[in-house]
């Protein structure tokens, strides 16, 4: 630990800002490590931190590796991961020593931890933020598993939990069943916003937010592996309600999964704003970044004309 | 030839139902040459006698099928539970029974501490029996304000911290929103926490590590004096995490000359796959010794009843408490049990709730099918709502158990009040409806969780008697003879180890319990009152007054 070395960042927000931490979550076999596997193969110049839990060897795929040591595995690009085992508190205190700080940390729980216990606690810990809970469900079979006797409460409290629902495996489903599963998942999972998926190939602005961002005003699906999503950045100069902003944006139906800016309040402050899935957060910062907002959502489903509306009403 | 010894004793107890009560036997190379009158064992040629028991009675060196290590390591904090309770040096700890006295005990504690920054941390505090008066941050900042202090409840599932401890851990602060730390009207934490994700971050300040289910050296000794004072001459050493460290520390230490015990350590099954646990062990099973015995896994189904984290099939809990969780989902332990039957290794699961159990059994079921192992003796540790159905399941399966019989004396009113109801607490531990279903059985205490000491783990099977003096569960209730049976042979079978333990018969290791009074012939209910005036462990003496 080195309080002379603050965690780095790739985004605006200032060095002292707490390490943002996304923990994936969902059933055996849902597809986390696939997921985690396509994070780190694209992502896009950030460094990760991947803690698994997962039992045994870390199932990162081999050509990602560059080395390995003490169990702590270098991953191409400067992203790391290692296994926390039974001790989530300890790696990441054992994290603030590794130099260059990561950008992010990604936690992947075991397969049946209710992943919003593991965000309470992570929230004890003081340099750190909670950054959205992503829960994985296998489309093919999640409904099953749901009704399972021993299982299925273990999947529905962890769906209660999402604030992202990634339905994975999708290309192993038809249209019909599919659009049954989204509509048993909007009441299994009331806060969540779903989002489809094959091969775990889910974008990864989607999972982490903290957007890099690009260039003003375009509409980028580029970076987005897939193409299955885009993004919308702005540099809004209009004065904001924030928090009602950050509502509308998480709440409207505008398809938008993730949203972070920095947006002038009309109070004069500037104001960090941050969306996952239906949950919102706005906050009066005590200096004064660039003004600028990115909302990222599914191709086709992200309102990009409502949201310019909302977010530049005098355009 | 080595030198023949033959006790004589005023009663043996052998367990060996051929002649069960014998009044001689023969020692050679710290096994059981023979057991008899002195005519029957003369014929072995030169003996000595060694009449120093004639006064005392002989039993089958008692077995802890469940216990933890770790006892040894935490006399070293400060107990402060409810009952009276016999530290590794045998001084007796009156039990505390007040709020006063625990602070008092602590203060005392605190008092000889040099360093003012070594933590001060107490152990098996236990509020239910004080009409659960809760003891806030501000009663341990009474003890000291500027040294951290945390005091462990008796189930493990609770710590109480004064506010220097919630400071070094960052916490003494309004805003914290997590289910296991309850704030006081002053919007600050109240010093208690709940459950491992709360205590953990505090734990480590007041000297309750992640690592402390790992035993040390010194509390390994300590571990193997509170086993001679119970009688104990083999323990299992239950969920072990068994690093390369902790094994050759065991290894150095059972080899000790008039090291008085034999440890038999499971690793627990968590953090690596099951191949890997199951190589693991194998690899571990060769440095096996006499006294070590390596080479089985613990597996951990769920949770516990009193921390409402035990799986429960329905109705649930009595007080509405949601469903517990899952520590080992069902596709884990099922592959587990699957490699484990096919490379001969055996495993010890811990259910506590049915639904537990019953997913067990169902796992357990397929595996056997599919991987036909006849005398796997597969054991479910705890099982302690397993109904009739489930033990009859279990004899069929060939599975064998291991009660948790102290559990109805020291929880059963809680349990009977809050946690699973009237109905279920009547059964709950039922010893003679496994026995009736042909389940080999053994009955244990857990130690630390309760204290280790196997005739109070029969008393509390043969009486059923709850901490309030209330009898719960009559139709349950076993004979003493079952009850000692359950101690001494019951255990050795749950570890495959009935051909060389448990009972006073030719062949076996020499390992008696030495007690004052005959077991068989007291009132039941002093059963757990019969001193024990040491042990023979391999035909080694070991006196408690010389420990």
């Amino acid at each position: 630990m080195n309080p002379a070395n603050p965690p780095a960042s790739s985004d605006t927000a200032p060095t002292a800002s707490p390490l943002p931490i996304t923990v994936i979550g969902g059933y055996l076999g849902a597809g986390k490590t696939t997921l985690v596997n396509h994070l780190l193969r694209n992502a896009q110049g950030r460094r990760l931190a991947v803690l698994v839990n997962e039992f045994g060897s870390i199932a990162i795929d081999e050509d990602l590796i560059e080395a390995e040591e003490d169990g702590l595995i270098s991953i191409a690009g400067g992203c790391i991961c290692c296994s926390f085992g039974n001790d989530l508190i300890g790696a990441i205190e054992d994290l603030r020593a590794v130099k260059p700080a990561p950008d992010h940390i990604i936690v992947e729980t075991s397969g049946v931890a209710l992943p919003g216990a593991v965000v309470a606690s992570l929230a004890l810990m003081d340099h750190i933020r909670p950054d959205g809970i992503v829960v994985l469900v296998d489309g093919e079979t999640v409904i099953k598993q749901s009704r399972d006797d021993y299982i299925g409460d273990t999947i529905t409290r962890q769906l209660l939990d999402a604030e992202i629902v990634v339905i994975n495996k999708r290309d192993l489903i038809s249209d019909s069943t599919a659009a049954t599963l989204t509509s048993a998942l909007t009441d299994l999972a009331p806060s969540a916003v779903q989002i489809e998926a094959s091969f775990g190939t889910v974008p990864l602005n989607a999972v982490l937010g903290a957007v890099a961002v690009p260039a003003q005003g375009s509409v980028a699906s580029g970076g987005h592996s897939d193409g299955l999503f885009e993004s919308i950045a702005f540099t809004p100069d209009h004065p904001h309600d924030v928090p009602a902003l950050a509502e509308q944006l998480a709440t409207g139906p505008l398809g938008v999964v993730r949203a972070k800016g920095y947006i002038a309040g009309k109070d004069g402050d500037i104001w960090l704003l941050q969306t996952v899935g239906k949950r919102w957060q706005a906050e009066r910062l005590d200096h004064h970044p660039t003004t600028q907002l990115v909302c990222i959502g599914p191709k086709g489903q992200l309102a990009t004309d409502e949201i310019r509306s909302l977010v530049q009403p005098t355009l | 030839m080595t030198a023949t010894k033959i006790f004589s004793a005023r009663k043996i107890i052998t367990m060996n139902p051929n002649q069960p009560v014998v009044s001689h036997v023969a020692v050679r190379d710290g096994r059981i040459l023979g057991a008899g009158s002195l005519a029957d064992l003369e014929g072995w040629g030169d003996y000595e006698l060694d009449t120093r028991f004639a006064d005392k009675v002989l039993m089958p060196g008692m077995i802890e099928g469940h216990a933890h290590t770790m006892e040894g390591t935490l006399w070293r904090n400060v107990y402060v539970g409810w009952f009276d309770r016999t530290d590794p040096d045998g001084k007796t700890w009156s039990g505390a029974k007040t709020l006063e006295d625990i602070l008092a005990r602590l203060s005392e504690a605190e008092a000889k501490l040099g360093d003012p920054n070594e933590p001060l941390s107490g152990w098996s505090l236990d509020p239910i029996y004080m009409d659960n008066q809760r003891v806030s941050r501000q009663d341990l900042d009474s003890v000291s304000a500027t040294r951290p202090i945390g005091v462990l409840h008796a189930s493990g599932h609770i710590l109480n911290v004064n506010s220097k401890a919630l400071e070094l851990a960052g916490l003494l602060k309004p805003g914290v929103n997590h289910p296991g730390i309850p704030l006081g009207a002053d919007g600050l934490p109240t010093g208690e926490l709940y459950g491992p994700d709360a205590m953990t971050p505090v734990g480590v300040h007041v000297g309750y590590d992640r690592a402390m289910t790992d035993c040390d050296e010194r509390g390994l000794l300590d571990y193997a004096k509170l086993c001679v004072r119970a009688g104990v001459t083999t323990s299992t050493d239950l969920a072990a995490r068994l690093t390369e460290e902790s094994v050759s520390m065991m290894l150095d230490v059972t080899a000790r000359t008039g090291f008085p015990l034999r440890v038999v350590p499971l690793r627990v099954f968590f953090g690596l796959t099951a191949q890997e646990c199951v190589s693991y062990v194998l690899e571990l099973k060769e440095k096996s010794t006499d006294l070590l015995r390596l080479g089985r896994i613990k597996a951990v189904a769920d949770g516990s009843i009193q921390g409402f984290s035990a799986r429960m099939r329905w109705p649930g809990y009595y007080n509405g408490a949601p469903n517990g969780l899952w520590y080992t989902p069902p596709e884990h332990l099922s592959e587990l049990y699957s490699l484990a039957l096919a490379a001969g290794v055996q495993v010890h699961t811990h259910t506590n709730g049915d639904q537990a159990t019953q997913m067990a059994l169902d796992v357990f079921e397929n595996a056997v099918r599919d991987t036909p192992s006849p005398d796997h003796r597969y054991t479910i540790q705890h099982c302690q709502l397993a109904d009739a159905a489930q033990f009859a399941k279990m004899g069929k399966l060939g599975m064998c158990v291991n009660l948790f019989a102290n559990h109805h004396y020291y929880w059963g009113d809680e349990h009977y009040r809050l946690t699973v109801g009237p109905e279920r607490a009547e059964r709950m531990n039922a010893t003679r409806t496994a026995l009736a279903a042909n389940v080999p059985m053994a009955i244990h205490s857990d130690a630390p969780v309760t204290p280790l000491g196997p005739l109070f783990t029969a008393w509390a099977a043969v009486n059923r008697i709850t901490a309030s003096g209330r009898t719960q569960g009559e139709g349950e209730k076993i004979s003493v003879d079952q009850a000692l049976y359950a101690i001494t042979m019951g255990a050795a079978y749950t570890l495959h180890l009935d051909g060389e333990l448990g009972s006073i018969e030719v062949g076996k290791r020499a390992d008696f319990a030495v007690v004052e009074d005959d077991p068989t012939a007291v009132d039941a209910m002093a059963l757990k009152d019969v001193p024990v005036w040491g042990t023979v462990q391999g035909g080694r003496i070991f006196p408690t007054s010389e420990l």
